[in-house]
């Protein structure tokens, strides 16, 4: 029987590069702390709030179940330590402040591939193939172990995740753990979440080539649409075009790199439709 | 930039000396030529399309395959973009290394990459006065059947 999971938001951080606290900022009118409270209360048995000392009193972190940092230390780790010291029957499912585009289904497929026997469960990053600590769920037994690893002077909860072995499970895409530290990508991702979660529409740039050009009539466009994929964009642009290439003889690039046709588009993206290529 | 593009004619003399290594005892170098027909059709002259930004980096991950594949010195690949006419060269590999094998290897290897993978597009146009896309217009009209390699 693995141990139940509780939630633990992580809102100790400094902020330094948002320059404003960071559990604060509004997404849709709600604030990134209640956003994360409330997705986690879907899939935890209880929530807790991760703060350090200084911040007790804070009003937007003390309407929640607060765990106040009782382990020297500084960064994530702390804050995790802390939780497993509080409630040391529980497994942690540990949530950074600052990921605007989790959703449940990323918090479910975490779960449903869950290996209790591990210290820790995580996604493996989009970006550079390595643990995503801060969305991932820390199981009981590993508290020993991440004791020991801090009194040898180790901050890093990702350095902890590699040196463990822990099980990587994919993301079920590549933006949902995309994290927010400055006001530029805060403002992107608000566009981000606008337009890419709801059924709004965004604007994508696509380039013709070859044949493609000619039936097109086009080399370039710039299309408002609703297509969430390179498969939907090409769909509606074929029927608009009269393409006689089927999408199965294609390939697609996005941003100048080879992409997936699954892959979610975003506003302002690039896309090239590839037909068959004939160099030499 | 060990992958490129070339619009005025390539410069072989110039492309063989950025080969050049004193380690190196042999070169090979390969030579894609405009031929006056295909699959039936007299050809009159060629038009080649790239995708360069893609194309560039494509190309290059070929280029760094090779070298990891095959002991060589240094390789390039330069392509020509735009009109060519019968016997004008439009695509120029060249490999230097310790010994021939590798030169050769990895030369084939490179040219046999670059035709199947790089977003390099080339237009036909024929002495009845039609023209189509290489690849492209007649597994439109079928969409099943194989893809038809055009070999040089």
């Amino acid at each position: 029987m693995s141990a139940p999971i509780y939630g633990l938001v992580l809102a100790g951080g400094t902020s330094s590069r948002m320059r404003t606290d960071k559990a604060a900022l509004l997404y849709e009118g709600q604030t990134q702390l209640r956003r994360a409270v409330s997705l986690l209360s879907r899939h935890a048995t209880k929530v807790f709030v991760s703060v350090r000392p200084s911040q007790t009193s804070d009003p937007l972190r003390s309407s929640q179940p607060m765990i106040v940092d009782s382990v020297p230390g500084e960064g994530p780790i702390a804050g995790i330590r802390s939780a497993m010291q509080t409630h040391p029957e529980a497994a942690w499912l540990v949530l950074a402040c600052d990921l605007p585009f989790l959703s449940d289904a990323v918090l479910e497929h975490l779960i449903a591939n869950r290996h209790a026997e591990a210290p820790a469960t995580a996604y493996r990053s989009a970006h550079d193939g390595l643990p995503e600590p801060l969305c991932a769920i820390w199981e009981p037994h590993a508290a020993a172990k991440l004791a020991a690893y801090q009194a040898e002077g180790g901050r890093c909860p990702r350095k902890f995740l590699i040196r463990n072995n822990a099980p990587l499970i994919e993301p079920l895409d590549a933006r949902s753990l995309d994290n927010i530290n400055t006001p530029e990508e805060y403002t992107e991702a608000l566009g981000g979440i606008g337009g890419g979660t709801n059924a709004g529409t965004m604007r994508l740039n696509i380039q013709y080539f070859a044949l493609m050009r000619e039936q097109a009539n086009l080399a370039r466009e710039s299309v408002e649409t609703a297509a969430a994929t390179p498969t939907e964009l090409f769909a509606e642009l074929a029927k608009k075009h009269g393409f006689t290439l089927s999408r199965d003889q294609l390939k697609v690039a996005v941003n100048s790199e080879f992409a997936s046709w699954a892959q979610k588009l975003r506003e302002g993206d690039s896309v090239v439709f590839i037909p068959p290529v004939a160099g030499g | 930039m060990r992958f490129r593009f070339a619009n005025p004619p390539i410069d072989t003399v110039a492309a063989r000396r950025e080969l050049l290594d004193h380690g190196a005892g042999g070169y090979v170098s390969f030579e894609g030529w405009v031929r006056n027909h295909n699959e039936g059709q007299i050809v009159t002259r060629l038009e080649y399309e790239a995708f360069t930004e893609l194309a560039a980096k494509e190309g290059e991950r070929i280029i760094a395959a090779a070298c990891a594949q095959f002991p060589v010195k240094h390789a390039l690949c330069i392509h020509r973009i735009g009109v060519l006419d019968i016997s004008d060269m439009a695509v120029w590999v060249g490999v230097s290394s310790a010994h021939r094998a590798e030169a050769f290897d990895a030369c084939r290897f490179i040219i046999d990459e670059v035709k199947h993978r790089v977003p390099i597009w080339k237009k036909e146009h024929y002495q009845n006065g039609n023209s189509g896309w290489v690849n492209c217009e007649r597994c439109a009209a079928a969409p099943h059947r194989q893809h038809d390699e055009h070999r040089h």
